[in-house]
């Protein structure tokens, strides 16, 4: 029973991290019609920022962790200011060739100056180790991290829901000519977005920089999952998503833990089916 | 069928005919196939086994074109057919049918009937389904490969076959001068193969899906079923080059099936150019020799380079090279015109 539940805790950490790094494809998705296949890069660099700041400038886990966000979104609005904006009316297809593109560059400039080795983080003793908790031992940092994206979530259903730039993201996902129409700015929304959306990529790479393991390789190693994170929970929303990457983390972690040959091959066959069930996600906005 | 032939070629080019005319081979067309095999063999007798494995590149990307470039069916997976037919041709040679053209034809059936399974789901799909779709179908293919490692030889890959000989001739040599002959004769042969079928009433067909999937059906094309069959024989052909790959290097790696393969031929098509026969052969060969010398000169970093190829292609050479270059004929032509 305990075996159990530490496994559904363990997912439930592996899977809001999914949450947290995808949600912002799913609104580059939704908003822009965007494919966003190069989304885990900024999940890396943000891990590597937090890394290096730390080992580099002193920084402490809790100045680094905030860096990681703005660091990733001032680079995010740039790329999306310079290059990506050129693409939104472009095929699938060149967006995917530009994003494969991105990664080759990213993943070879990484092992150029950080090397090919997995990358070890400094954490703050307050999150090591266990705590006790309802009778239960469970790790801290997975504790911290299952608080900071729930709080993310709320924070984030806030922005959507109920303040005017969330009406104006709907709008615009709905209908992003007639939002235009009605003197919304799409293009700054555009950008905003884009910002965000790789600021949270940056920090969902930061703190997952000791759970999922950071080395070079970690833009191609994870993006099926961000992706199957987007197209079970469908583009354009906070719900879908959310929802999507909890069941991938327990369902990912389950398989590993109880049946470690048939994981990877389960996890991929359980996207395939997904896709093709619901072709629009489980909670798409648009078909 | 004469009249509807040309009926659709004017459907999708403004020159009514202009595809028809294609068909035909020009002088220069004629030399560079007879003359560039021909030369490779005479002046590099030391890189034959480059030569060779860009030959089946250019198989490979070939069978992509008439996916993607024709019937406009986007693929992040065509690896899993390639791989298919690689580990076919590859367990018949190893378990004792060594004739190789047999090998092909099997590997292609095997392609075949599971590129024709994977197209009956895709055809329902949008773009990015189907690129997902397609991509997933590819990484179950390498698990299922890599966890069947009493019959695949999971990560140590498939050894230990032993060819026969080509039209019970022509033994496979060391020099690899048997397996570079018999590489660009089937390369030839899907060439010639592919040339037809594009120009034909079912490639045009494809052409015209292609450009307008809602209009097509009025015109009384059955849409579903011609990129079904697109997609089975581009998977049959692919599966044709990873059987070519299977016998000319008598080994199958875990990688014929992996991911990079199938990242690696799009960019190939892509850089020559799509829906242009000529651009999935010369996209290729540039990104095996680009990837020769770039990994000759480091092996760890030539994927920066092959990354900056390609953000450098969709930036500024969208449609590939080929289509660069179409457009600056143009450009050059209409400046003439102008000012003779």
């Amino acid at each position: 029973m305990e075996q159990l539940i530490g496994v559904l805790f363990d997912g439930v950490a592996y899977g809001s991290l999914l949450f947290l790094v995808s949600v912002g494809l799913s609104v580059t998705l939704g908003l822009m019609n965007f494919v966003h296949l190069a989304h885990g890069v900024f999940a890396m660099l943000g891990g590597y920022l937090m890394v290096r700041s730390m080992a580099l400038w002193g920084l402490s886990y809790w100045e680094a962790l905030p860096l990681a966000f703005v660091g990733m979104a001032v680079l995010g609005a740039a790329l999306e200011r310079l290059l990506y904006r050129h693409f939104y009316k472009a095929g699938p297809l060149d967006q995917t060739l530009l994003c494969i593109g991105i990664i080759l560059i990213a993943m070879a400039s990484a092992t150029y100056v950080w090397g090919p080795q997995q990358q070890s983080v400094m954490l703050p003793d307050r999150l090591r180790g266990n705590a006790e908790l309802l009778g239960l031992s469970l790790g801290r940092l997975r504790l911290f991290v299952v608080a900071v994206v729930a709080l993310i979530t709320l924070a984030l259903a806030y922005l959507i829901e109920r303040t005017r730039f969330g009406a104006q993201v709907r709008a615009a996902v709905d209908n992003r000519d007639a939002a235009a129409g009605l003197g919304i700015g799409v293009d700054g929304l555009f950008t905003l977005c884009f910002a965000l959306g790789t600021g949270l990529a940056g920090l969902g790479g930061a703190l997952a920089a000791d759970v999922l393991g950071l080395d070079p390789s970690f833009p191609i190693k994870y993006m099926v999952y961000f992706l199957l994170v987007v197209a079970v929970g469908g583009a354009g929303t906070i719900k879908g998503p959310l929802i999507a990457g909890l069941l991938l983390g327990v369902c990912d972690v389950a398989g590993k833990y109880y049946v470690p040959e048939a994981s990877a091959f389960a996890i991929y066959l359980m996207m395939v089916v997904l896709l093709i069930a619901f072709p629009a996600g489980l909670y798409g906005r648009r078909a | 069928m004469n009249a509807m032939r040309l009926w659709l070629a004017g459907l999708v080019s403004p020159t009514p005919g202009r595809h028809l005319l294609r068909a035909r081979w020009g002088t220069v067309e004629r030399l560079l196939w007879v003359l560039l095999p021909v030369a490779v063999f005479v002046f590099f007798p030391g890189h034959l086994l480059l030569a060779t494995q860009i030959a089946i590149a250019c198989v490979f990307a070939l069978s992509l074109d008439l996916v993607l470039g024709y019937a406009g069916i986007v693929t992040l997976g065509h690896a899993a057919s390639f791989g298919l037919g690689a580990y076919t041709a590859g367990l018949l040679a190893v378990h004792g049918w060594t004739e190789p053209f047999s090998g092909l034809v099997a590997a292609a059936l095997v392609a075949a009937v599971v590129g024709g399974l994977t197209a009956c789901l895709l055809v329902r799909l949008g773009d990015l389904s189907r690129l997902m779709v397609t991509m997933g179908i590819g990484l179950m293919l390498f698990e299922a490969a890599n966890k069947a490692a009493s019959i695949t030889g999971g990560l140590d890959g498939l050894s230990g076959m032993q060819m026969g000989r080509v039209l019970g001739l022509f033994e496979f040599d060391v020099a690899g001068q048997v397996g570079y002959w018999y590489s660009v004769g089937v390369l030839l042969v899907v060439f010639l193969f592919l040339r037809q079928l594009v120009a034909s009433p079912f490639g045009l067909s494809l052409r015209a899906i292609h450009q307008c999937v809602g209009r097509a059906p009025s015109l009384g094309m059955p849409v579903g079923a011609r990129l079904v069959a697109a997609y089975t024989l581009g998977a049959a052909l692919a599966g044709v080059a990873g059987a070519l790959l299977a016998q000319t290097t008598q080994f199958v790696g875990l990688d014929s099936l992996g991911f990079n393969r199938s990242a690696d031929v799009l960019v190939m098509l892509m850089l020559g150019g799509a829906g242009r026969l000529y651009g999935a052969l010369f996209g290729s060969a540039l990104f095996m020799l680009a990837h020769d010398l770039l990994a000759s000169l480091n092996p760890v970093y030539w994927q920066f380079w092959i990354g900056i190829m390609l953000v450098a292609l969709v930036v500024f050479a969208r449609g590939g090279l080929t289509a660069w270059y179409a457009r600056l004929r143009q450009t050059i032509r209409t400046h003439r015109s102008l000012h003779p």
